[in-house]
């Protein structure tokens, strides 16, 4: 970027930028330090985690909130958490990548009024479906189990929106052509459609995956015994237990928030594009 | 030439048949839950009986002190976390949209983090911060030399540190929207307003805001919208206290479906919510269907 505009002014360097720059990076420490204070909270013994002078550098470091963590199931939890997350995330995109190629790409009646349907209940709050959702999953013995963590959480109508949204850039040429060189429906899908429609996809892996990790209500309703819990719900159990046991809580507050951290650091641009492919205007 | 009607039938069934699989949820667990949720909030449906009372669940509501409570800790969250969400958001990106790619992912990522670590850990370590044993908040404030405060457990303060929690929770995706939007504001649109002298105010309020008024719409619905809907960092924080000062309407839902077994009760709750919901998303499709081309 040129240091002078057009008309010979100075770029970018006025006094109340420089103040805005300072403002936004003292909120992005507000902003970092929960998690820097977690982290070495974590590896801070008993006594100074409810010392009363300040001490923003620990200066005794100890891993005993890590063993207490792990004298629970938390691998158990982190692998429940993590199957459930994966389980949802492979289910939606499926079936989302095929909703969204038909309602983009063929033509049969209804089709509008379907995609309508999706969109309009795309706002609705999942919440109100509480009460029949636990009566219909408790009817069918699925407390406490994957499948009742992970199939509900597959009719998801942001996901069709989203892929709807992405396969309508298909080139539709392309997929005559795959027509008249006599390839099959399904061919022609896994072969043209999906692999065209991967950046979509991956940017609603993503976020298929950020929703299940942290859909803690219904989690919370669902599951009952301590082995199926998953890592957030293990964590706020042990906030149940433990109010105060600050040390202990960060260990776990570190344990369940980093896969997402590390997922979302790798990702970033993933997140990126699903967030604005999903707010597109029309 | 006509086609007959299992010609046309032939064509047809590929298009369903991709749609079958997510209909098949969706119909199974959106739409028939929905259509029973309903229902059951017009029956006394408790653990021992389901009895068809009309809108009775819905009146009771009406006078209920603990609901009208939560329903106005509801819109407070909402009147609080909103505008703090949305000028904050359009803050920074206007700041830092056009700067290096490194900038802007660096406080993208800074911003979008709370909302990706779980809100379990988000709440958790409010808690630590805000202790009034051992918290930091008030070891600094001490330093400073002033009285330690029970954050969340004081009626005064309790709700308004429930909403910065909210507000880091919320100003993540904004941020994104906004630069993306920013970003795709052309050039020479503003080399044209340099050049005849405009002030940066000038540019932001006949440049800027109107190119960006339908991201702002959408980031005040989906904001709203979320606020309505806030709900673990009140089970895992306050459990509705000081006095019901941090009741929410899911909080006051979630307690009377599992607590007290009252799930027509809940139910209602659930429909009364959905329906504040609904007439918020109805407006934002007619503000974004009239679209700014650019």
């Amino acid at each position: 970027m040129k240091d002078y505009d057009v008309v010979g002014r100075k770029k970018g360097v006025s006094a109340g930028h420089v103040v805005a720059v300072i403002v936004i990076c003292l909120f992005a420490a507000f902003f970092l330090f929960p998690f820097y204070w977690m982290i070495t909270g974590s590896f801070k013994p008993m006594a100074s985690v409810t010392a009363s002078s300040l001490e923003i550098f620990p200066s005794t470091l100890s891993t005993m909130n890590w063993e207490k963590l792990f004298k629970y199931p938390a691998f158990k939890w982190l692998f429940n958490s993590m199957f459930t997350a994966f389980g949802t995330m492979v289910l939606v995109c499926f079936t989302s990548a095929m909703a969204g190629y038909s309602l983009a790409k063929k033509q049969y009646p209804g089709r509008e009024a379907l995609f309508w349907l999706f969109v309009g209940m795309m706002t609705l709050p999942r919440q109100v479906l509480l009460v029949p959702l636990f009566t219909m999953v408790s009817k069918w013995g699925w407390l406490d189990s994957f499948e009742g963590l992970i199939f509900p959480a597959v009719g998801w109508p942001f996901g069709v929106f989203l892929m709807k949204q992405f396969s309508q850039t298909l080139p539709t040429e392309l997929l005559e052509a795959a027509k008249i060189d006599g390839c099959s429906e399904f061919r022609t899908f896994w072969d043209i459609v999906l692999p065209l429609v991967k950046p979509g996809m991956g940017a609603l892996a993503i976020f298929t995956f950020m929703t299940s990790w942290n859909d803690y209500f219904w989690q919370l309703v669902l599951i009952q015994s301590t082995p199926m819990k998953t890592l957030p719900l293990g964590v706020a159990g042990l906030q149940m237990e433990w109010g105060t046991d600050y040390g202990l809580l960060m260990a776990g507050g570190t344990a369940s928030s980093l896969p997402m951290i590390v997922v979302f650091l790798a990702f970033q641009k993933y997140f990126t594009k699903g967030i604005t492919l999903g707010a597109v205007k029309g | 030439m006509k086609k007959s009607f299992q010609a046309k039938m032939r064509d047809w069934l590929p298009g369903y048949m991709f749609l079958l699989p997510a209909m098949f949820f969706f119909i199974l667990f959106v739409v028939y839950p929905m259509i029973k949720g309903i229902t059951i909030s017009f029956y006394d449906y408790t653990a021992t009986k389901y009895e068809f009372t009309g809108f009775s669940n819905f009146t009771y509501l009406l006078k209920d002190e603990n609901f009208i409570k939560s329903m106005q800790n509801t819109i407070l969250f909402v009147i609080g976390n909103v505008p703090l969400v949305l000028i904050f958001s359009l803050f920074v990106s206007i700041v830092i949209y056009n700067k290096s790619e490194f900038t802007r992912s660096f406080f993208r990522a800074t911003f979008y983090l709370p909302a990706v670590s779980s809100i379990v850990t988000i709440s958790i370590v409010w808690k630590w911060i805000y202790s009034p044993r051992g918290g930091i908040l008030n070891k600094i404030m001490e330093s400073f030399g002033a009285q330690p405060i029970n954050w969340l457990g004081d009626e005064r303060y309790a709700l308004t540190a429930m909403i910065i929690i909210l507000f880091t929770l919320s100003v993540g995706q904004p941020i994104i929207l906004y630069i993306a939007a920013l970003g795709n504001i052309p050039k020479d649109y503003i080399e044209v307003a340099d050049l005849d002298g405009a002030t940066p105010w000038d540019k932001f309020k006949n440049i800027y805001w109107p190119l960006i008024l339908p991201t702002t719409l959408y980031i005040v619905i989906i904001t709203t919208i979320n606020s309505f809907q806030t709900f673990a960092i009140v089970q895992l924080l306050t459990g509705g206290g000081p006095f019901y000062r941090t009741s929410t309407i899911l909080f006051t839902l979630y307690k009377s479906a599992f607590e007290l077994q009252n799930y027509g009760l809940a139910s209602a709750m659930g429909v009364i919510l959905a329906v504040i919901v609904v007439i918020i998303s109805v407006i934002q499709y007619k503000y974004l269907s009239t679209d700014v081309e650019y």
